[in-house]
């Protein structure tokens, strides 16, 4: 089994498994050491990390383009967006790809990150809002945190980030 | 599925068919033109019939009272008691342009607009009143039969036609429909009591019973409008011994007291069979006389002496509205085409079984048969991809077919005798660039007839016969297809076209342009010669569309013009938009397609034929011209092999008429590529056309050759601004 599959079984495993109440499903991942969480709705697959084709006239953080069964789709690198450290590109790099609704309707866009983690649920009362510290481009990213046992995770706004990313304009929603 | 959603579709359905039953009786109506044909008529009338029954069906009354007028008028003309005249067949094209108006305010589920109709419904009128008494004209009727104007109350008036009802001729049934008079049939005077109620002459069709019609039930629901008379008469009831049960032998005068509207009264009949006999007369108040009850007021004091109402006061309404815009979503498809695929999906999955077995168990001997295994998959996949690329085909017939009304209205207009030729029109192009290419086509043949052809007595002095020839060729050519506007006009004025360059300045005073060069000035924009601005053309606006709309396809425009003998206009462009004659570039890493279409060639600097420009502008000198240097990789900022122009090679491309050298490592392999937008989930990139796929799966960038000139030169403009 491959390690986008045994993500993907995994996945499906705990969401039969958390199933209950209001909670709601995250997938997590690792950007430079922190663990950041998306909906996990909004996952559309998991792919290895591959070449891609670097776009003339795109931002540091858009990576370039690559070959979905067909359809071409930009990858984006969070860790640049966010201005952390990069970790090297290994085997453990994936892509997430997301699907996220724009103003033109639905894109399919990929994240690069450093390694896919977990699924959690969380519920609304596990989650409390980002602090206060304003004005920082993560801030406008961030849509609440969410606390375990022993960690922080932090849950991001993908449709936000992916669409301000990929039409290049920090302030669009 | 939900009733209402069930209905939504059988609506489309009607609207669909509406619209095909429109084209249908456009285009056999142009034929008309050139001489009557039985089936024609008959296909017409169908149509007509058609569309008439639906729209009562779904309570579009407007439109099924409207099209029933037109359908009378084609049934005399059917039935061979009227000839076909040039004037009803203007009426005809000009009703069914209303009623196509009608269906599309059906459709957009907007109020249906009368006013065109109920205009056009008093000049069917006047051509069918004329059929009525061809020998006395209105005014003589009137004088000769002064009854008609003058009537004691309560009057009941000869019967009238309205613009949803129409008597039958009156030679067909003497007996029931009292004797008309033509004038009132044409406009009546304007009434002067109010309306007291109807009399209306009710003669069912034999079957009226089969078509599930009960008359009593009708007679009810009379009733409940007012007080109702019925006088039935049995005179064509036969003896017993012949009496047939299913079939109607009665028919009724009914004297209907109310106030209710003509409509609200033959809304009663609605569901009465056409082959029914049902004629109204309004009874008026004191001192009266009959009007067309449903015209407009404005309509009515229209004496009955003015009957020369001239076809062109009926407001034109614009041909095909509304059918030329935007690309439609859907697509017709043969069925042989589908047929075609089913096949080959077929042949796909046996050659996969057979690739299947390899897997399973391979012996080194089976080497041959899976190489032949593989062959077979290779043309199947071939075989397939054209085929799904024939299913966006269409022939270009689809946009031909609106020149015949488009030529036959504007030489009408124009006082011109046009013969228009249509060749090719099974020539099949991609559905997008037969959407994109009808409306330039259309600004091309208007300019045509107006600018090209000349008038009929223009045209003899010059020694030509009276009636010009368009003619409109499609052929494919090459990997392109071709579409030549051909007429036999004047040709351009190639004087007049300089010097009004010259005096806007667009061309300096000295200038030796080629013959070329001069013809293309008049795809400038607001660039026009003609000395009066028309409704059909002469402001200047248009050809430069035309030429960016055929630019945007990938294609461009020629025009050949011999003055005295005609001109030309040859429009070039790609099959299909889906599919590219590339060339594969590379620079540093990263390779890029250009369409093979724009490169011309490529060569080898030597360094002797280099300059520069106020240290600026590299200019390369390729035969007799200085072309811009683009370095892409300065542009695209990349890393390239070599920033020396003699270690790469200049492509050398043409795009929007400039020419320009760009700088690249190293030339790849020509192939077709698949166009994959760019847009769909990232955005547009200047100097970026789209994206394709390598057979290794990773994406190559598609250079938009026109762009990239644009973006280099905006740089250009730029980076001297900043400098200055």
């Amino acid at each position: 089994m491959t390690r986008q599959e045994s993500i993907a079984n995994e996945a499906s495993a705990a969401q039969k498994a958390g199933d209950e109440g209001d909670a709601r499903q995250y997938l997590s991942f690792f950007l430079g050491g922190q663990e950041y969480a998306t909906d996990i709705l909004r996952v559309q697959e998991i792919k290895g990390w591959d070449t891609v084709t670097r776009v003339p006239y795109s931002p540091d953080y858009i990576l370039g383009v690559i070959n979905l069964r067909g359809a071409i789709v930009p990858v984006v690198d969070p860790r640049v967006r966010f201005s952390l450290e990069s970790a090297p590109f290994d085997s453990a790099t994936v892509v997430i790809v997301v699907r996220v609704t724009g103003t033109r309707g639905e894109r399919i866009v990929g994240l690069v990150v450093d390694a896919v983690s977990d699924v959690y649920s969380f519920s609304a009362e596990n989650i409390q809002p980002p602090p206060e510290a304003v004005g920082s481009i993560e801030q406008m990213f961030v849509l609440g945190l969410a606390k375990l046992e022993d960690k922080l995770v932090i849950i991001l706004d993908i449709e936000r980030l992916v669409i301000s990313s990929v039409l290049g304009d920090a302030k669009a929603a | 599925m939900s009733i209402d959603q069930e209905m939504e579709e059988i609506l489309n359905l009607f609207f669909e068919e509406s619209f095909e039953g429109l084209d249908t009786m456009e285009s056999g109506l142009l034929t008309l033109d050139n001489g009557a044909n039985r089936e024609t008529i008959n296909t017409i009338f169908r149509a007509a019939h058609s569309i008439k029954g639906g729209a009562g069906t779904f309570g579009f009354m407007e439109i099924s009272g409207f099209t029933h007028s037109v359908e009378t008028l084609l049934d005399e003309m059917r039935n061979g008691t009227r000839g076909i005249t040039p004037d009803a067949l203007q009426v005809l094209l000009q009703s069914v342009d209303v009623i196509r108006e009608m269906v599309q305010s059906a459709q957009a589920k907007r109020p249906i607009v009368m006013a065109g109709a109920a205009k056009l419904s008093s000049e069917l009128l006047r051509i069918l009143a004329q059929k009525g008494a061809p020998v006395a004209s209105p005014a003589e009727g009137a004088a000769s039969n002064p009854a008609a104007a003058s009537v004691s109350p309560p009057a009941i008036e000869p019967p009238v036609t309205s613009d949803s009802e129409i008597p039958v001729k009156a030679d067909a049934s003497p007996a029931a429909v009292p004797p008309k008079s033509p004038e009132i049939a044409v406009n009546g005077v304007t009434p002067i009591g109010p309306l007291e109620g109807w009399r209306i002459v009710f003669e069912p069709d034999l079957s009226l019973f089969k078509t599930c019609n009960d008359p009593m039930r009708i007679f009810d629901e009379l009733a409940n409008l007012g007080t109702l008379e019925i006088t039935a008469n049995i005179g064509k009831v036969p003896p017993f011994g012949e009496l047939d049960p299913t079939q109607c032998f009665l028919s009724w005068t009914l004297l209907l007291r109310c106030a209710a509207e003509h409509a609200r009264v033959a809304e009663v009949f609605d569901w009465v069979d056409a082959n029914s006999k049902i004629v109204y007369e309004p009874i008026y108040g004191a001192g009266v006389s009959a009007a067309t009850p449903n015209l407009p007021a404005a309509e009515l004091p229209q004496a009955a002496g003015q009957r020369s109402m001239s076809p062109s006061d009926v407001p034109a309404v614009q041909p095909a509205a509304g059918k030329s815009g935007g690309e439609s979503g859907s697509l017709r498809v043969a069925t042989e085409k589908i047929d075609a695929l089913i096949n080959l999906v077929g042949e796909l999955v046996i050659t996969q079984s057979m690739l299947g077995r390899f897997a399973e168990k391979y012996e080194p001997q089976d080497i041959e048969s899976l190489r032949r295994s593989l062959a077979q998959l290779t043309r199947n996949t071939r075989e397939l991809q054209e085929s799904v690329l024939q299913i966006r085909m269409l022939p270009i017939g689809f946009s031909f077919n609106r020149f015949p009304r488009l030529v036959h209205d504007l030489s009408r207009k124009l006082g011109k005798k046009v013969d228009l030729k249509l060749s090719g029109e099974n020539t099949e192009l991609d559905k997008t660039v037969l959407e994109k290419i009808s409306d330039p086509l259309v600004h091309l043949v208007r300019n045509a007839l107006d600018h090209g052809l000349e008038s009929p007595e223009e045209r003899l002095a010059a020694g030509k016969s009276e009636t010009g020839t368009l003619e409109l060729n499609a052929f494919h050519e090459g990997g392109s297809i071709v579409i030549e506007v051909k007429d036999d006009g004047a040709g351009l004025n190639k004087d007049r076209i300089l010097a009004k360059a010259r005096e806007r300045g667009l061309v300096d005073a000295d200038a030796l342009l080629s013959d070329e060069n001069i013809y293309n000035l008049i795809f400038v924009a607001g660039f026009s010669t003609a000395d009066t601005v028309s409704d059909v053309s002469g402001r200047g606006v248009g050809m430069d569309v035309v030429r960016r709309n055929i630019n945007d396809l990938g294609g461009h425009v020629q025009i050949l013009s011999v003055p005295g003998r005609g001109s030309t206009i040859r429009i070039r462009l790609p099959l299909t938009l889906a599919i590219l004659e590339g060339q594969m570039l590379r620079v540093g890493k990263e390779i890029y397609v250009a369409s093979l279409v724009s490169i011309i060639e490529t060569v080898q600097s030597k360094g002797e034929d280099l300059s520069c420009v106020a240290g600026r502008t590299e200019l390369f000198r390729h035969r007799s011209d200085y072309l811009p240097i683009i370095r892409l990789y300065d542009l695209f900022g990349i890393e390239p092999d070599s920033r020396d122009i003699t270690d790469g090679l200049l492509v050398v491309l043409e795009a929007e008429g400039r020419r320009v050298a760009m700088l690249v490592d190293e030339l790849l392999a020509q192939q077709q590529v698949v166009i994959k937008s760019l847009e769909t989930n990232f955005k547009q990139v200047p100097g970026l056309a789209g994206a394709t796929i390598h057979g290794d799966g990773t994406v190559a960038l598609i250079l938009d050759v026109p762009g990239l000139v644009r973006t280099f030169l905006e740089r250009q403009s730029m980076q001297f601004g900043r400098a200055a």
